[in-house]
């Protein structure tokens, strides 16, 4: 079988693959749903995500292991992450060759030309990664406070600095330079603030890492749409808001490779440029074994990674598409472990200069945004996270934004936060009670067993319900419901209601209740014409007949204060009838007035059980603006936002 | 294959076979030490929730002199310098409390932005004289400190206490976020884990808790034992929820070495911010105590309240902070001259 073949095999194996773990992300006992499918291995795979939650986290989470195999072959083989296994690189690729497949041999190799804008990718793997490594630079430097172990480091960083300038070649000596020097400025820096915000970290790779990217784009806005029907894969149709932001950078992103084929893999992809700096020395490489040949260009005609094979190769940017090797009507072009007889560049056009500036952009650019406060005492009550999900800080530095939680939950009650969570947090989950079928479930935990990198915790439900060794611990409190007394309709409306009191799943419920009797007004003033121990006769007929037998109104005498009012069974215009079990005592006079009461239930919430999960404002029939809601006052997961003392 | 049909080159093929050898090295060292990153970083299970320690945090030490039986003494008058000598020679003297040497923490009311005259805090012209007695006893230093619920900075120049202590030759210890530790008070329910001012304790070895009479609409008085309240950070306010534990708490956690409660001027009304002068009353009286209920008990009467009124004076004198009993000390009476 030719490569080229087993290579476009292997890209609809795995694109399928990847698809089918987008469908199966449904929570569900069917065989086709979440029963153990590996649903994140291509997250895992993906060395951009474990590369960077090791700088944030100083660990590499369970299945994020993967990832070292990429890395390994990478090492070897080249970029065949990119042209072989990338779901994101497949459909770029497909649409791309749609887009230029009519067009005239010689224009089709124009397209594939490189172009020095794909060094932008280089930027922005530098501006990710610096984002995400100050907190490594902060345990490095500050975690020993101690003055003599801090100009250690700065002494060993200067002597770093210089040694890198005298051994180091070429082609990298600049590049250690820069990034020593600017390590040790910014340990400098945080020698003279200790405690600052200078250094602080946030994952913000998810943004455009392409599976994060593709896994979101998939999850948010391409399975919604065929969700309910035609598949059927949820039993309801799904929203997410703020999903056609998504949804647009997804079709731009598909709609590019028209102008460009693979824009996206050569200009934006981080994961493309972090693969391509491992496959600099790759062992097997794409090469010309003469370098002369008639340039024909046919081999240019159809490269994916825009690398020159004809000329001098780019090897950094060579995906392995394998079209170049096989199209060379002359054969002059191997994949082995030989340079290119042409001439090779194994190093993206990316000075020093560019290096210095998007990193520091990258180190300044997390303690900018937190200038802002959100993540002290600004922090915004109305992002309530999923239960189990880190205090905020150490949840920026895991959350990939790659949207499993949102697909897996099944109440759709997990959304990707707009700006609610400041610029960084942008796509990541919070909770949206408004939406879905159900608020948090009781006794669900399929969001922090599902998240690939633990930003939700992979909890029991013991944990989750304070149970057996969690007794002590508590319940895991994801915010505390609010009733607004001004839109609650037994409160504000006299009317009876408490559906968040009978939803409330915990036990002893956290919604209780105090009945009070209201007074309802009445067509007019109803004097006692005769009555008897159960029945009354009006001298008017005010009363609309029947409009009082609901078993919530109650009757008394006027200015009774301190009376048991009596159950209303049934009424005439004219006339009431009270319950048999409890008569009047003393059947009122004639021509004394008898008031109308409503019996209400007014809903409170105990603190002390509430643990957040918007059962009680999901139900609330008060549609649009709830008359209970939940914010995230007193989640356990932050012991700053606790507002209330334990008992 | 191809290779083969050429005239092998040697010098060409030495440089192919050193080039290769080279990217092998080059390759291997990357899988190591990717490979070595991963298998030292490899995290199974992932971050777990926190286990919260009891016995976490700092320790408080025990401030009080040592075999002193309590001691309570209280004078009368309207001069805060003349007064405090009087009641401080009634309990023993200065001396008997600050030796020669000792660094001495003054733990003052500076708890909010206010002018000395509406006695919301602890009057600076009697902290510029503890802290003048202190050194001239021999002390080596002494510094004054408070968290204050207004900003720290403005609390203490309005209240007048950093230029008072300043010019007597202390020193002022502002609260910044990094001096406060977690402290738990053993067998405590509220004070676990919480944020304690700790960075002006680390160096002294004395404690003088500085207070002013002041109604207090949560607790009923803020005296001597509520002003421990300022050493907490964090969200203090939520022990609202349960003023009297909190309070006694408060005085388990600190044993000083002396108390000052100041009711030359008590807030009587609308505390513990005051305000206005028709929230004040001339209550004349100076009480400098070892024991911190005994004051407060003492200090009670002063807005018309009674020790039985305060539950956290019996709470505190049942959990063994001191005594609710005033007479039981043998209180020395110093009458106004």
């Amino acid at each position: 079988m030719r490569i080229r073949t087993t290579r476009r095999i292997s890209q609809v194996f795995f694109s399928l693959l990847f698809l089918w773990f987008c469908v199966v992300t449904t929570l569900g006992d069917a065989w086709w749903q979440l029963r153990g499918w590996p649903v994140n291995w291509f997250l895992e795979l993906d060395p951009l995500v474990g590369l960077s939650t090791l700088l944030t986290t100083g660990t590499l989470y369970a299945g994020l292991v993967w990832a070292l195999a990429t890395i390994v072959l990478t090492v070897l083989l080249g970029r065949f992450f990119c042209g072989w296994i990338c779901p994101f690189g497949t459909l770029h690729q497909v649409v791309g060759w749609l887009g230029r497949r009519h067009k005239p041999a010689l224009e089709q190799a124009r397209v594939n030309r490189p172009s020095r804008w794909q060094s932008v990718k280089y930027w922005i793997l530098t501006f990710l990664l610096a984002a995400a490594a100050a907190d490594l630079l902060k345990s490095l430097t500050l975690s020993p406070r101690s003055a003599p172990y801090l100009m250690g480091t700065l002494v060993a960083l200067v002597l770093a600095a210089v040694l890198a300038h005298m051994i180091v070649p070429r082609p990298a000596r600049p590049w250690l330079t820069a990034f020593v020097t600017i390590t040790g400025l910014w340990t400098a820096a945080a020698f003279f603030a200790e405690d600052s915000q200078w250094l602080s970290a946030s994952l913000q790779i998810g943004l455009l890492d392409p599976l994060s990217l593709l896994h979101r784009s998939v999850s948010l806005t391409l399975l919604p749409l065929v969700d309910e029907s035609p598949i059927g894969l949820t039993g309801s149709n799904r929203w997410y808001d703020g999903a056609w932001l998504i949804g647009f950078i997804f079709l731009a992103a598909v709609w590019l490779n028209l102008k460009v084929p693979r824009f996206y893999c050569r200009f934006v992809c981080p994961l493309g440029a972090l693969l391509a700096l491992a496959a600099r020395n790759a062992l097997w490489r794409i090469g010309k074994k003469e370098a002369d040949c008639i340039d024909c260009l046919v081999c240019e005609k159809n490269c994916e990674g825009a690398c020159t094979p004809a000329s001098i190769i780019r090897v950094h940017e060579c995906v392995l598409c394998m079209n170049c090797r096989q199209e060379c009507r002359h054969g002059l072009i191997e994949y082995g472990p030989r340079r290119s007889v042409a001439g090779e560049i194994d190093s993206p056009e990316f000075s020093r200069r560019q290096f210095v500036v998007s990193t520091l952009s990258g180190l300044a650019a997390v303690p900018l945004l937190r200038l802002n406060g959100r993540l002290a005492s600004n922090w915004d009550p109305q992002l309530v996270r999923p239960p189990g999900a880190l205090v905020e800080s150490e949840f920026l530095d895991r959350c990939i934004k790659c949207s499993q939680c949102m697909r897996i939950c099944p109440t759709n009650v997990i959304h990707p936060a707009g700006w609610e969570a400041g610029l960084e947090g942008l796509w990541t989950p919070v909770l949206n009670f408004r939406i879905g079928t159900s608020g948090c479930q009781y006794k669900c935990v399929a969001c922090g067993n599902i998240c690939p990198t633990a930003a939700i915790r992979a909890i029991t439900l013991d944990e989750r319900l304070g149970r057996n060794r969690y007794t002590d611990a508590g319940p895991i409190r994801i915010g505390m419901a609010f009733v607004d007394r001004g839109r609650c309709l037994p409160w504000a409306m006299d009317i009876p209601c408490i559906v968040c009191q009978e939803n409330c799943p915990v036990s002893p419920k956290a919604i209780v209740t105090r009945t009070v009797f209201s007074i309802v007004a009445t067509g007019g003033p109803l004097i006692v014409a005769a009555s008897d121990f159960q029945k009354i006769r009006f001298r008017s007929e005010s009363l609309v007949p029947g409009r009082l037998a609901t078993g919530d109104y109650y009757c008394r005498e006027e200015n009774r204060d301190g009376s048991v009012p009596l159950r209303i069974v049934s009424n005439l215009a004219g006339e009431l009838t009270v319950a048999a079990d409890r008569l009047w005592k003393h059947p009122p006079p004639a021509g004394s007035r008898i008031e109308i009461l409503i019996r209400l239930q007014q809903p409170y919430v105990r603190p002390e059980q509430c643990i957040g999960c918007g059962v009680c404002q999901h139900e609330c029939p008060v549609r649009g603006r709830r008359a209970i809601r939940i914010t995230a006052e007193n989640e356990s997961r932050n012991p700053d936002h606790a507002m209330i003392i334990e008992t | 294959m191809a290779d083969r049909k050429t005239p092998p080159n040697r010098v060409n093929s030495d440089l192919k076979r050193r080039d290769f050898l080279i990217r092998s090295a080059k390759a291997g060292l990357t899988i190591f030490a990717a490979g070595g990153l991963a298998g030292l970083f490899h995290d199974r299970l992932g971050p777990q929730q926190a286990n919260i320690a009891t016995s976490a945090g700092v320790r408080l030490a025990d401030f009080s002199i040592p075999g002193l039986s309590p001691r309570l003494g209280i004078a009368r008058g309207a001069d805060r310098a003349i007064t405090l000598n009087r009641a401080l020679k009634a309990v023993g003297g200065i001396a008997s409390f600050v030796k020669p040497g000792d660094r001495v923490l003054l733990k003052v009311n500076a708890a909010f932005a206010s002018p000395p005259v509406l006695s919301a805090t602890t009057h600076p012209q009697l902290v510029a004289e503890v802290v003048r007695l202190c050194l001239k006893t021999g002390a080596a230093s002494v510094s004054v400190t408070d968290n204050p619920i207004n900003d720290p900075a403005s609390c203490f120049l309005l209240t007048g206490i950093a230029r008072a202590v300043e010019s007597a030759g202390g020193r002022v210890v502002l609260p910044q976020e990094k001096y406060f530790r977690p402290i738990s008070v053993p067998g405590a329910r509220l004070i676990r884990n919480w944020p304690l001012l700790f960075e002006p304790f680390k160096s002294v070895n004395k404690l003088i808790g500085m207070a002013p009479v002041k109604d207090h609409h949560r607790s009923g008085a803020s005296l001597t034992m509520k002003n421990w309240y300022g050493l907490l950070g964090g969200r203090r306010n939520i022990f609202h929820q349960d003023i009297n534990t909190i309070i006694t708490e408060l005085a388990l956690m600190v044993k000083p070495t002396l108390v000052i409660l100041d009711g030359t001027v008590s807030m009587v009304t609308n505390g513990p911010t005051g305000g206005s002068l028709s929230d004040l009353k001339e209550t004349r009286t100076m009480i400098v105590s070892t024991d911190q209920v005994a004051a407060d008990a003492f200090g009670a009467t002063l807005i018309g309240k009674s020790p039985a009124d305060l539950p956290f004076i019996t709470m505190a004198a049942e959990a063994g902070a001191g005594s609710a009993d005033v007479t039981a000390l043998d209180p020395v009476f110093v009458p106004e001259a």
